[in-house]
């Protein structure tokens, strides 16, 4: 059991997180027809915005309240009223998802009754379209909590509440921040392989995919339906992946009956074994032949990668579920995980990292404990740490602003896995050092202590 | 708050700023920034335009005092570059909690921070920037900064210019009345002489002001400070001994280049290093200023004559650009300077200019953009999204030169783009800066993709054979697509 070290620093050196405003933005832009909102001042969202679209190389709908010193002094209900109205007139979401920051979280406004407030003044302007809030101040939580937090939002806010006639075949699934758009995609065909028919909430795979539309959109454009959250009641069967979405569904089974069976990662054999007899068996059918190639396309890559992987020291840093997932596929391959660190104390996914040690922090963190390390796994803010380390980086997480992609990688089940070892052995070959005959000399360093 | 009020107010009071001249004073109170629509704004903060202005000194630890998505999102994401010191691309932030907030620990956590960055980094200074929840809960910043500044001996400069103050461009303002009120004027050099000079407003984005240094060293001018682009704290503390100044970004730092004036005798003038006409101006207004404060008039002449033989060799490169580029239409969509200082040379090889933005321009931009255009409906104050993308969707553009904020309408409307703000890859200040913008524009252009993106799928252009088959048999239609990809480009 991995021992959680908390931060003990005053300055943060280069941030590990992203803020949980921007998560919560990020699960709304899985949406279709959705606009999210920053309850803040226009900085907050510029910031996230600019990040986003680095990450994703897309124009991303992102909105802001645009508070002000009035506003900040006096309350700022009335520029979260001209904004939702704003959004409305301008670009005719389904979604307008509001994501409180610091500034007004700090101020203590009373979000939600300003909303009801404005829905009841406007109901009829802004008919079709559904206004739902998730609190988070930048200065709590990370992606994951936002993401998290958002998710339980529209689900407490758009799913319609009671026990449903259940569709026999349909599986509501409830994806993790740390999930690609080519995992989804994945998973999605995966799924409907067995017969099943899926429904992905929030689906980033259908807007964050990165797309040529034939017309100039505003909004989200592709990602789950409102329609799809209104009735996620109706199906059998609830996935959720990641530690951080237990939360949302919860939510789901309290409000409809709906059982979730949770995943904490869905990369590695025995993970996706647990997965695909799951599907089998809520669908009754068997597994397809092509999974299973898949699967022993996965044993050759282990057969083949596990000699990179052997007794090399892996430094991570990353959200919670996202660390847990990283360092049991390298610690599953036979790697040592020399650093762990992450930004919250509170997942209880933690203590399940196969590391000796957990530490809250930062990228400075990880630079101090990964001296000596073979490989460092986080995000492109990783880069000056593996400049000045020699070592290499492998990029993965959010953001990666400084290489092409990121979201067509896979992570997940058999072929995900597959790509990964092949990824990492690859990275391992290209980093060799070639035996020299002062490094090998066995009288070097040689020294009788005791 | 209230010497923060004092500030703002001075700032929007700007007699170098003609724009500024121009407004009654109660609109001038108002400032240059126009109220923000809830729900419709674009735009950075007063911080992230303080930062922008300041971040680029590359010794300074910059320490932000903040919960976490000030600094969080927005570390190490510009283009300037350093001649040596990385600090400045390391992040720091006191990364507030709530437990912080309601605990009132953030004056501690901050004087703390300042203390583990002191004996860690040992850097010449730290800046430390307020933000809205710091302003917000009153964390007095001065008085910390004051007390570490005494403690630990090193400069720690306050820089008070909170998000919720208003827009990027005030915060560049207030940047700049940090850097007077702490930095420059506070060390001697030991070396002053007849040819220093300050630049104001470089960013060194790309390493672009490398392109210009050397002509300056070449005629024996010596760069004392060039604010903020690859500048170490000694050299701007020490900026107030130059002898000239120019001053490049003229909405960015204007104040800056009026004040040094008013404290410190220098004269400055607004020139631009984008655009060869334009860059042979700078050299000339440079050393002219440096004559009038003293220095050998033979520099007059030495200066000429490297214009002469600079020029020559940028329009000789810029020709043989002529014949494919000829005729070619550029939508320029971005703020200021950038957009008449590179019309000129664009024109002078055959591109036409289909529009420009005037945004962030002055009155006399206007003018010079009016002359070049012949044209006033080519200028257009702003665009919104969909306007942009109809025009570029139609072709009434070759290409797009803007900034990231728009580059997305372009791509979409599948119409060759070129970033000329601040996260751009390519250096185009000075003659060889010019050249390489030319290149960029033709490479840009000449992209082989463009052809093969607009060409519809052959499937969708076939609407006889979409009809003969049934929708189920998808296969089949695939392998019919294969005869049709023979006559493909016929569609």
């Amino acid at each position: 059991m991995a021992r959680i070290l908390p931060q003990s620093k005053s300055a943060a050196v280069n941030p590990l997180k992203s803020s949980q405003p921007l998560g919560a933005a990020f699960a709304f832009l899985g949406v279709d027809g959705a606009m999210p909102l920053f309850h803040g001042s226009q900085g907050c969202t510029s910031f996230a915005l600019v990040l986003l679209v680095r990450h994703f190389k897309e124009a991303i709908p992102l909105q802001t309240t645009a508070m002000d010193e009035v506003a900040t002094i006096l309350g700022a209900a009335d520029h979260l009223e001209e904004a939702i109205l704003n959004l409305k007139n301008r670009t005719k979401p389904t979604l307008i998802g509001v994501c409180t920051t610091a500034l007004v979280e700090t101020r203590g406004e009373d979000c939600a009754g300003d909303i009801a407030n404005i829905m009841r003044k406007h109901t009829q302007q802004l008919a079709g379209t559904e206004v739902v809030l998730a609190n988070t101040p930048d200065f709590d939580g990370a992606i994951e909590e936002g993401w998290a937090k958002a998710v339980t939002a529209m689900i407490e806010g758009i799913t319609r509440s009671g026990e449903r006639a259940r569709h026999p075949k349909k599986i509501a699934i409830l994806p993790g921040c740390n999930l690609s758009v080519a995992d989804i995609e994945h998973m999605r065909d995966m799924v409907e392989s067995f017969g099943l028919k899926p429904v992905i909430l929030p689906d980033i795979s259908g807007s964050l995919d990165g797309t040529v539309p034939d017309r100039w959109v505003a909004t989200t454009y592709g990602g789950t339906s409102v329609e799809d959250i209104r009735e996620l009641g109706t199906a059998m069967r609830c996935i959720a992946i990641g530690e951080h979405m237990r939360r949302p569904a919860k939510a789901l089974l309290g409000l409809t009956g709906v059982p979730y069976v949770l995943f904490q990662s869905l990369t590695g054999l025995q993970d996706t074994d647990r997965f695909v007899s799951l599907l089998s068996s809520i669908s009754g059918a068997a597994v397809p032949a092509r999974v299973r190639r898949r699967r022993a396309q996965l044993q050759d890559a282990m057969l083949d990668g596990h000699f990179h992987f052997g007794g090399k020291k892996i430094a991570i840093a990353a959200e919670p579920d996202q660390l847990f997932q990283l360092a049991t596929f390298f610690a599953g391959l036979g790697s040592e995980i020399a650093a762990a660190v992450t930004t919250t104390d509170r997942s209880k996914i933690l203590k399940k990292v196969p590391a000796v040690s957990v530490q809250i922090g930062d990228l400075g963190d990880l630079e101090s404990l990964a001296v000596g390390a073979d490989l460092l796994v986080t995000h492109s803010h990783g880069r000056q740490a593996s400049e000045r380390l020699g070592i290499p980086l492998m990029r993965i997480g959010f953001p990666v602003f400084d290489r092409l992609g990121s979201q067509h990688k896979l992570a997940i089940l058999y072929q995900g896995t597959r790509d990964m070892i092949f990824e990492v052995a690859s990275i391992f070959q290209a980093n060799q050092h070639a035996p020299t005959p002062e490094a090998l000399d066995p009288l070097r360093n040689r020294e009788i202590s005791r | 708050m209230s010497s923060l009020s004092a500030k703002i107010k001075d700032a929007f009071d700007e007699p170098a700023c003609d724009k500024n001249r121009g407004k009654d004073a109660k609109a001038r109170k108002e400032g240059c920034s126009k109220s923000l629509t809830p729900g419709a704004a674009a735009g950075g903060c007063a911080f992230d335009g303080a930062k922008i202005v300041l971040q680029p000194i590359t010794d300074v630890a910059h320490l932000v005092h903040a919960p976490l998505a000030c600094e969080g999102n927005s570390w190490d994401n510009r283009g300037a570059v350093s001649s040596g010191p990385t600090l400045w691309r390391t992040s720091f932030t006191t990364d507030l909690t709530e437990l912080d907030l309601v605990m009132g620990q953030g004056e501690r956590k901050l004087f703390k921070a300042i203390r583990e960055i002191k004996h860690t980094y040992a850097p010449p200074a730290i800046f430390v920037y307020s933000t809205c929840v710091t302003a917000l809960i009153g964390d007095d910043i001065e008085a910390v900064c004051k007390r570490a500044t005494e403690k630990f001996g090193l400069a720690v400069v306050p820089i008070n210019a909170p998000g919720l103050a208003g827009s990027k461009n005030l915060g560049n303002k207030l940047a700049a009345e940090a850097l007077l009120d702490h930095v420059i004027g506070t060390v001697e050099p030991d070396d002053p002489g007849p040819y220093d000079i300050n630049i104001l407003g470089e960013f060194n984005l790309s390493g672009e002001f490398w392109l210009v240094k050397p002509l300056l060293d070449r005629l024996g001018i010596r760069v004392r400070a060039c604010i903020p682009g690859d500048a170490r704290y000694r050299d701007i503390a020490s900026a107030h001994r130059a002898r000239a100044a120019m001053m490049v970004c003229s909405t960015a730092l204007i104040s800056l280049a009026r004040k040094m004036e008013e404290r410190w005798d220098i004269p400055f003038f607004e020139g631009s290093f984008y655009g060869i006409s334009d860059t042979s101006q700078a050299l000339r207004n440079l050393v002219r200023l440096l004559v009038r404060k003293g220095a050998d008039p033979e520099i007059l002449e030495r200066t000429e004559t490297l214009i002469a033989q600079q020029e020559a060799i940028a329009w000789k490169k810029l020709e043989s650009y002529r014949q494919r580029l000829q005729g070619k239409r550029v939508l320029l969509n971005t703020g200021g300077v950038k957009s008449w200082s590179v019309v000129h040379a664009l024109m002078e090889i055959g591109i036409e200019i289909v529009g420009t933005s005037i945004k962030k321009s002055t009155v006399q931009d206007k003018e010079r953009i009016k002359q070049v255009l012949k044209h006033d409906k080519h200028m257009f104050e702003s665009m919104a999204a969909s306007e942009l993308y109809a025009m570029l969707s139609e072709h009434r553009a070759d290409i797009m030169l803007s900034g990231g904020r728009t580059q997305f309408i372009a791509l979409k409307a599948k119409t060759p783009w070129l970033d000329i703000n601040q996260e751009r890859q390519h250096p185009y200040a000075g003659y060889d800066g010019m050249v390489e913008l030319v290149r960029q524009i033709d490479l840009a252009i000449h992209n082989p993709i463009w052809s093969q993106v607009r060409q519809p799928a052959p499937w969708d252009c076939q609407p006889e054979l979409i009809g003969e088959l049934p929708c189920t048999r998808n296969e089949t239609a695939y392998l019919f697509d294969e005869f049709a990809c023979a006559t493909a480009h016929e569609c």
